[in-house]
């Protein structure tokens, strides 16, 4: 990567004890990310990308166990106390949910849950706190942002929700925000908005910032790099254009053809992947897509791939058959 | 969040699973000690202990003894014989009360719940007019002014509890009548007393019949807070709750003629009130009480 | 909301007005001929008939129900052939009584109650947790005449630190008058606390695996402050609902209690009114118990909605 690493994940795995045995939500993960540097994770759900996140952010639940370093800022986060955390939290790791409607307190005003969060961190005093809020709504694309502080989130259309919680996130100039699925409880016409919300901010506070989405579309244009995860495990990683130019991933290709294009003759059925993603209490020994893949052989089913190197460096893929067209694969 | 309901259904999981288990031990002595009591109870006559009304007056009070196993209270007479009787009285009607509240209650709710509409509006709100009253006090009412006797007090007893009862039977009436099975029955042209009996009342009966237990441990406490002020069971017949009553004069000489009672009432109550507790996070986990 | 409020009061009035009529049937059905009971044992027939006559006892029950509910309308409950005091006068006297037990033994039953669930809620599933729910629900199997005569034992009989019944007024002596309620109300409170514990807890532990509560964490919230706002506030609809059908409750529970510990409240005058026959101290207290125990219902109500901004609204 370019300079140091704002963050950079190292052989993280997350491991749950469920009644059915264990359960590797994230198998053995390396991530890196620069400074105002943006990253999308995509992947099926399921596949571990949330916990992925969870385990970023240090808000894995209590049973989860969680090996490798989290290095942020030259600070090992898994290692940290809780009080550390907690103080770094708002202030340089940020995070938006996927449904602004149940993550937003339902029974506090939005001003509440704006004022407070910059009170704590920033130690303002309430004058301050509240029309630094104001500023911080008018930024995100609310009207009216003095009406909203007494409203409450239920009084808000999904999409004003979602640029409060975004305004949130953004309150206290964190250096790495990570949006888990943003848009997915929204409106496809909101949707667009408030990617772009995000892309905006991003830029103008050189912000880190980590895209989760199960989508392909959503993460075209707007991050640097990509990450496809599948089964707890990063499967493909190249800079963006390159992973779009030229996927090695059969996993990846097929991701990309299942998005409907607008060009493809009508009643044209849409190429779903077929099959689900394997039980994570029970993993396979060979490569966990063997099953749905249509290149597979019987080399997939007995080793597991390991990432390696494509033709350039930053393209990393694992598969033993990978694909060498262009994207655009047809039938 | 795929993921992340997965480990908060584990999460949560996890620790009902531990206590099924502990209970499981403390389930079964409660249970014994349930079979334990009713045993004592029903064969109180048979056993080798000294008649409860006989009075030694110069025995009064008397500390544990080989003769007195638990020692006598103010009379004289033998305090282990009283409670042994004693806990026949409060389980005659600590059972037969909730046994009316089964019954009325019960079919009350069932009807309520199947046939919706003004009737069960009319029934849910007979009951919530019978909720507002102070239940020690109409229990009170009707006892002075019919009488105190055991078979009254029952009635009342019984009576009060219907409300409770009905709103149980209507409840899982509701959440049955919506299903498939009942459906069906109709499709076919099953009656309205064929649909309830045949199908709904073995459905319904299995939580009414867990609540049941916890109204058993309810009326024993019921009852014995009214005799315990002397207007529950009409003496010289005595429950737990008189002989708590009659301890109490004595509590500064001899507290055990208190507690002995009080003893054998809460564990009583306790079982019973485990024993319901268990099953019914058997039968409905998601209405565990705890 | 004022929509909310007039469906609410339009149940209200039917549930009220049956509470009435039933009140009224159970004092006058009950056998017993008032006259006798007022006249003793030798009155004659003619004076029988003449009293009861005089208090139109002699008309069908109907017109005698409307009659008393259209006194009842008029503030009019009657008067005590016993003590010749006025049914509202009665319940003057002893209603503070009473309010000042059921208040205080609900005040307890919260101090005990709120704190023992935070914590338990807090560190679900732990040894703390564990214990503490047992110990709720044994104390649940406590009967409240049982706790009395513990409470009793120990604090007047043996460490003689406080009273075992008595009563002194508010106004005359604080602090006799609280020595004096500590015990019944302690009673009381060992009853309650581990209801509002349970409920407490478990919809903190449903509210804390909320979304709102990891984003909370997630801002980098003190632990504290996500505790007790983000968590107890959505929380508190289900303990506002409990305190006051708890204190609905309590008017006619304290029976017992009122009784033991010989404090001239409102259930001692109902016990005394069913033995001494006095029929219009029974009818007409009965009527204020039960249907202020309805209009409670009702407030608990109108609170839950001001609490919870989505009832007001219309959502939710």
């Amino acid at each position: 990567m370019s300079n140091a690493a704002l963050l950079s994940v190292e052989d993280v795995a997350v491991d749950l004890p469920t009644a059915r045995g264990n359960l590797r939500a994230v198998d053995r993960v390396d991530l890196a990310l620069g400074a105002g540097k943006t990253l999308g994770i995509v992947g099926e759900s399921g596949c571990g990308k949330t916990m992925l996140s969870r385990a970023i952010l240090q808000l894995l639940p209590k049973k989860a166990k969680l090996t490798g370093r989290v290095m942020f800022d030259g600070q090992d986060l898994a290692r940290c106390s809780a009080e550390t955390l907690r103080k770094l939290r708002a202030r340089s790791l940020a995070v938006v949910f996927q449904d602004p409607m149940t993550s937003l307190n339902p029974v506090l005003t939005v001003g509440t849950q704006l004022i407070e969060t910059l009170q704590e961190h920033l130690e303002l005093d309430a004058l301050s706190a509240r029309r630094r809020s104001v500023e911080l709504l008018a930024a995100v694309g609310i009207p009216a942002p003095e009406q909203r502080l007494t409203q409450y989130p239920h009084q808000l259309s999904g999409g004003m929700r979602q640029r409060v919680a975004i305004a949130i996130a953004l309150s206290c100039e964190p250096k790495l925000l990570i949006a888990d699925e943003p848009t997915t409880a929204l409106d496809v016409t909101i949707q667009a908005q408030i990617l772009d919300l995000l892309a905006r901010e991003q830029k103008r506070r050189q912000m880190a910032m980590i895209l989760i989405t199960h989508d392909l579309g959503v993460v075209a244009g707007r991050t640097d790099e990509v990450a496809v995860m599948y089964a707890g495990r990063v499967v493909e990683r190249a800079p963006t254009q390159i992973l779009f130019k030229q996927m090695h991933m059969p996993y990846t290709e097929a991701l990309l053809a299942a998005i409907p294009k607008l060009d493809t003759a009508p009643h044209t059925p849409l190429p779903a992947i077929s099959g689900r993603p394997p039980d994570p209490t029970r993993p396979l020994k060979g490569c966990s897509f063997a099953p749905r893949c249509r290149y597979a052989a019987s080399r997939c089913e007995a080793e597991k791939p390991l990432l390696a190197s494509a033709e350039t460096a930053s393209h990393q893929y694992a598969c033993f058959h990978p694909i060498k067209l262009a994207a655009g694969v047809g039938a | 969040m795929a993921t992340l309901d997965l480990t908060i259904g584990e999460d949560v999981a996890a620790v009902p699973a531990r206590r099924k288990r502990r209970l499981g031990r403390l389930f079964w002595a409660a249970f014994g000690w349930m079979i334990f009591v009713f045993a004592v109870a029903l064969l109180a006559d048979v056993l080798p202990l000294p008649s409860p009304t006989d009075m030694d007056m110069l025995e009064r009070r008397a500390p544990i003894s080989a003769e007195h196993w638990l020692g006598t209270d103010g009379l004289g007479r033998d305090e282990l014989a009283r409670l042994v009787h004693g806990a026949r009285i409060s389980l005659v009607v600590g059972v037969c009360a909730p046994v009316i509240g089964l019954t009325f209650g019960g079919a009350l709710g069932m009807l309520a719940g199947y046939f919706r509409g003004r009737f069960e509006t009319f029934v849910v709100g007979s009951m919530d007019v019978l909720l507002a009253f102070p239940p020690l006090i109409l229990a009170l009412a009707v006892t002075a002014y019919l009488g105190q006797s055991i078979f009254n007090l029952t009635c009342i007893l019984g009576v009060l509890s219907i409300p409770a009862f009905m709103r149980v039977s209507r409840a899982a009436t509701l959440t049955l009548a919506r299903r498939e099975f009942v459906i069906a029955a109709q499709a076919i042209g099953a009656s309205h007393a064929r649909i309830l009996l045949r199908e709904l009342l073995p459905n319904v009966m299995l939580p009414l019949l867990v609540f049941f237990l916890l109204g058993v441990a309810v009326i024993i406490v019921a009852e014995g807070a009214l005799s315990f002020l002397g207007l529950g069971v009409p003496p010289p017949i005595s429950s737990w709750g008189s002989m708590i009553g009659e301890g109490r004069e004595s509590l500064e000489v001899a507290p055990q003629l208190a507690f002995f009672p009080a003893i054998a009432m809460f564990l009583t109550v306790l079982s019973f009130n485990l024993v319901g507790d268990a099953l019914r996070a058997l039968t409905d986990p998601r209405q565990g009480a705890l | 909301m004022l929509g909310f409020v007039a469906r609410r009061l339009l149940y209200l009035l039917p549930v009220l007005l049956a509470v009435s009529l039933l009140t009224f049937l159970i004092a006058s059905l009950l056998p017993g001929d008032l006259a006798y009971v007022i006249l003793g044992d030798q009155a004659t027939p003619e004076k029988v008939e003449a009293l009861r006559h005089d208090m139109g006892l002699d008309q069908p029950i109907l017109i005698r129900y409307l009659g008393w509910l259209g006194h009842i309308l008029q503030g009019d409950f009657g008067r005590s052939f016993r003590t010749g005091q006025t049914v509202l006068q009665a319940v003057g006297e002893r209603l503070p009584v009473s309010l000042e037990l059921m208040i205080l033994a609900e005040f307890l039953g919260l101090l005990i109650g709120v704190p023992l669930a935070i914590a338990c809620a807090a560190k679900a599933g732990g040894a703390f947790d564990r214990f503490m729910t047992s110990t709720a629900f044994g104390m649940l199997s406590v009967p409240t005449f049982l706790s009395a005569i513990l409470l009793i034992y120990l604090f007047a009989v043996e460490l003689h630190w406080l009273p075992a019944t008595g009563y002194v007024p508010l106004s005359e002596d604080p602090i006799g008058n609280l020595r004096f309620f500590v015990l019944p109300a302690l009673t009381l409170a060992l009853a309650e606390w581990p209801g509002i514990m349970r409920v407490l807890r478990s919809d903190l532990i449903t509210t804390l695996q909320e979304d709102y509560i990891a984003l909370a964490r997630a801002k980098g919230l003190t632990p504290r402050r996500i505790l007790f706002v983000h968590a107890l506030k959505p929380s508190s609809l289900t303990l506002v609902t409990i305190t006051g059908i708890n204190i609905g409750r309590l008017i006619g529970g304290a029976v017992i209690v009122e009784t033991i510990f010989a404090l001239p409240g409102i259930g001692r005058l109902l016990v005394s009114a069913i033995g001494t026959r006095d029929l219009i101290i029974l009818q007409g207290v009965v009527l204020l118990v039960a249907a202020g125990f309805v209009i409670m219902n009702f407030v608990v109500d109108m609170l839950y909605a001001v609490l919870d901004p989505r009832i007001r609204h219309g959502h939710a």
